[in-house]
């Protein structure tokens, strides 16, 4: 369960999140969609504390983000966009060192890097050098280091971005997996199809400030669009430019 | 302190993979300074030895002018040949580089001697070229040493002793001993052992910092549920052990060159045994930290991996001006110096190879101040990444 509570951040001139509020619940995909430049990745950096917020508060199961990093950080697998891995290590030992750093138990942790390794489809190139890695495979394993500590919370920060059709498929899969496992994930997107094929609940974000927080009926309704692109367009279009 | 083991354990690891950390850690520091410094040696005692034994052909123009001059020269080990035609051909050949030294006999040489009057030679060289004003050395000594002579003669014939023309005897006393010698030559050692030290390290305080980032790979890392000053302090963890290897190789290099520079033969006995290798090594220690951690602050700050390794050469630099400024005004240890890092460890060093009393209040101090300032500029470190700002 992710809480977001009024939330602003600034670098410098740039008022990138401008007081954006909506929760993500647990057994359900919440998708953050926005165009470039929306304040999609700022949120999600503030929500993996990566970044203080300058007002407002968030929170990961209850525990919030600034005051109580350590344990938000414990509830929470991230993918923040571009992730890049070690290239002397292999896919599985890139894995391990997450899995280690989170403080599995040796037999544990053997047991699920053997687990994400098989979930995630990444057998055949797992002791493997990543340095050569195709972007597909590397958003596989970026994304089976996040998922290691078996997370309650589940941040990818534009996960299909640059995915061919096939992985973006399995990638799907896996998302709904862990939907039906209970858990709550967060992702982001500039893709309308994408989120509307997926999502429980979609949030769209323009100029750092929350348009319409619904279900895809709930939107298509609320901006009377019929086609969701149109109601995506007409959305931003709700939000004062600053 | 999990975290702090699995972070050193990864970062070794992942750095013994990398071909440049390794060469630049394992190989260019230790053994190239070292390699060079004992080629450069080797090369500047060889040529001194043999200049002193080597017949030195020098062409001169009127032998037949001095003809006891001559004898003279070829009892010194100097061949004297034929040379150009006349003065201006000489020094035509001097100024070209045909001849490095010519000597010139006029022709009232021998008049002017029986006259005693001083008798006129010319001897043409090229003083700004170092090489050849070493000839030109030998053939003035010689020529003075002849002259010196004949003036000896001159007084015997007229009765009076030779020794009047030398009022004052000056007898030198050498006090120094041939590991001191050696540490003139030696002391630029230290900086070559610290230069070794950081360049063991630098590659990792990038990759761990600049590094890191440039790849993408630290948003997700500080997204992980570990203490992020603990990451920080395995990743300097790491790098002091890179740089201990590195210091350790360095030493051990320099021990074995020291077999092959023919020291002895400049009366230098380097005192470099494999005890002074651990004292060496001790007293270098508390610098690893220090380094480890200032690299890896600058490197911090900067936004790429290129725009760190500008950063961190100035580093490898900074130790060097203590150093210099200490052996240009030759100033003896004295208890402040002990307090600033790298000329500490140098002065230490010094004493050391001219084999010294240790003085344990220098040591006592160098090593504390030392880990000090290391410990300061880790903490800083760990209080940095606790900031958003790293990010960029």
């Amino acid at each position: 369960m992710i809480t977001v509570n009024d939330i602003y951040k600034s670098f410098g001139k740039v008022h990138a999140v401008r007081g954006v509020s909506f929760d993500a619940p647990d057994g359900k995909i919440t998708g953050l969609l926005g165009p470039n430049g929306a304040g999609k990745s700022t949120t999600l950096r503030v929500l993996y504390t990566v970044l203080k917020p300058d007002q407002g508060s968030a929170s990961i199961d209850g525990a919030d983000v600034v005051t109580n990093g350590l344990i938000a950080r414990q509830g929470i697998g991230a993918l923040p966009h571009g992730a890049g891995l070690y290239p002397h290590l292999t896919a599985r030992e890139n894995i391990a060192y997450y899995a280690n750093l989170c403080g599995l138990e040796k037999a544990t942790q053997e047991e699920r890097v053997e687990g994400i390794i098989e979930l995630l489809e990444i057998r055949d190139f797992a002791d493997r050098r990543s340095k050569g890695f195709s972007h597909g495979q590397r958003t596989k394993v970026s994304l089976a280091r996040a998922l290691v500590h078996n997370p309650q919370n589940v941040i990818l920060d534009e996960p299909s971005n640059g995915l061919d059709v096939m992985a973006t498929r399995s990638l799907r899969d896996l998302i709904l997996k862990l939907k039906d496992a209970g858990r709550c994930i967060l992702f982001s997107s500039h893709v309308m199809q994408e989120v509307a094929a997926l999502c429980d609940d979609i949030v769209i974000i323009a100029n750092g400030k929350v348009a319409i927080d619904d279900s895809a009926d709930g939107i298509r309704r609320r901006t009377a669009c019929d086609d969701l692109e149109d109601a995506f367009v007409r959305a931003i279009e709700m939000v004062e430019p600053e | 302190m999990r975290t702090f083991v699995t972070v050193l354990f990864k970062e070794v690891i992942d750095n013994i993979r990398d071909r440049r950390t390794l060469a630049s850690a394992l190989i260019m520091g230790p053994l190239f300074g070292p390699m060079l410094f004992a080629f450069v040696i080797n090369l500047s005692i060889e040529r001194s030895l043999d200049d002193l034994e080597r017949p030195l052909s020098v062409p001169v123009i009127g032998q037949e002018h001095a003809p006891n001059l001559m004898r003279y020269l070829a009892s010194h080990n100097i061949d004297v040949v034929v040379g150009p035609a006349d003065r201006a051909a000489g020094i035509d050949a001097v100024t070209l580089g045909t001849h490095d030294v010519i000597l010139i006999v006029p022709e009232g040489f021998g008049q002017q001697l029986a006259d005693a009057i001083p008798a006129k030679v010319e001897l043409i060289s090229d003083q700004a070229n170092t090489q050849a004003e070493r000839d030109a050395r030998r053939v003035r000594t010689a020529l003075r040493s002849y002259s010196q002579e004949l003036a000896a003669i001159r007084l015997v014939a007229r009765g009076v002793s030779p020794m009047v023309l030398r009022p004052i005897n000056v007898d030198e006393i050498d006090v120094s001993t041939p590991s001191g010698r050696s540490a003139l030559l030696l002391g630029m050692m230290s900086y070559f052992f610290i230069f070794a030290l950081l360049m063991g390290g630098m590659y990792l305080a990038i990759d761990t910092t600049a590094g890191e980032r440039e790849r993408g790979s630290l948003e997700p890392l500080l997204a992980l549920p570990v203490t992020r000053g603990q990451l920080m302090l395995g990743k300097i963890a790491a790098t002091c052990v890179f740089m201990a290897v590195s210091l350790m190789l360095s030493l051990c290099s320099f021990f074995v060159a020291l077999k092959f520079m023919p020291l002895e033969q400049l009366g230098m006995t380097p005192n470099f045994g494999p005890d002074v290798l651990v004292a060496a090594f001790l007293v270098l220690a508390p610098f690893i930290l220090l380094g480890a951690s200032l690299m890896t602050l600058v490197a911090s700050f900067t936004k790429s991996y290129k725009e760190a390794q500008t950063w961190l050469s100035i580093v490898l630099v900074a130790p060097t001006l203590p150093i210099l400024i200490v052996s240009i005004l030759t100033l003896r240890p004295q208890l402040e110096f002990m307090f600033v890092p790298s000329l500490s460890q140098h002065l230490l060093l010094v004493g050391l190879i001219k084999n010294e009393p240790v003085n344990i209040m220098h040591v006592a101090i160098s090593v504390t101040s030392t880990l000090a300032i290391g410990g300061a500029l880790t903490w800083i470190c760990a209080r940095l990444y606790r900031r958003e700002g790293l990010l960029g």
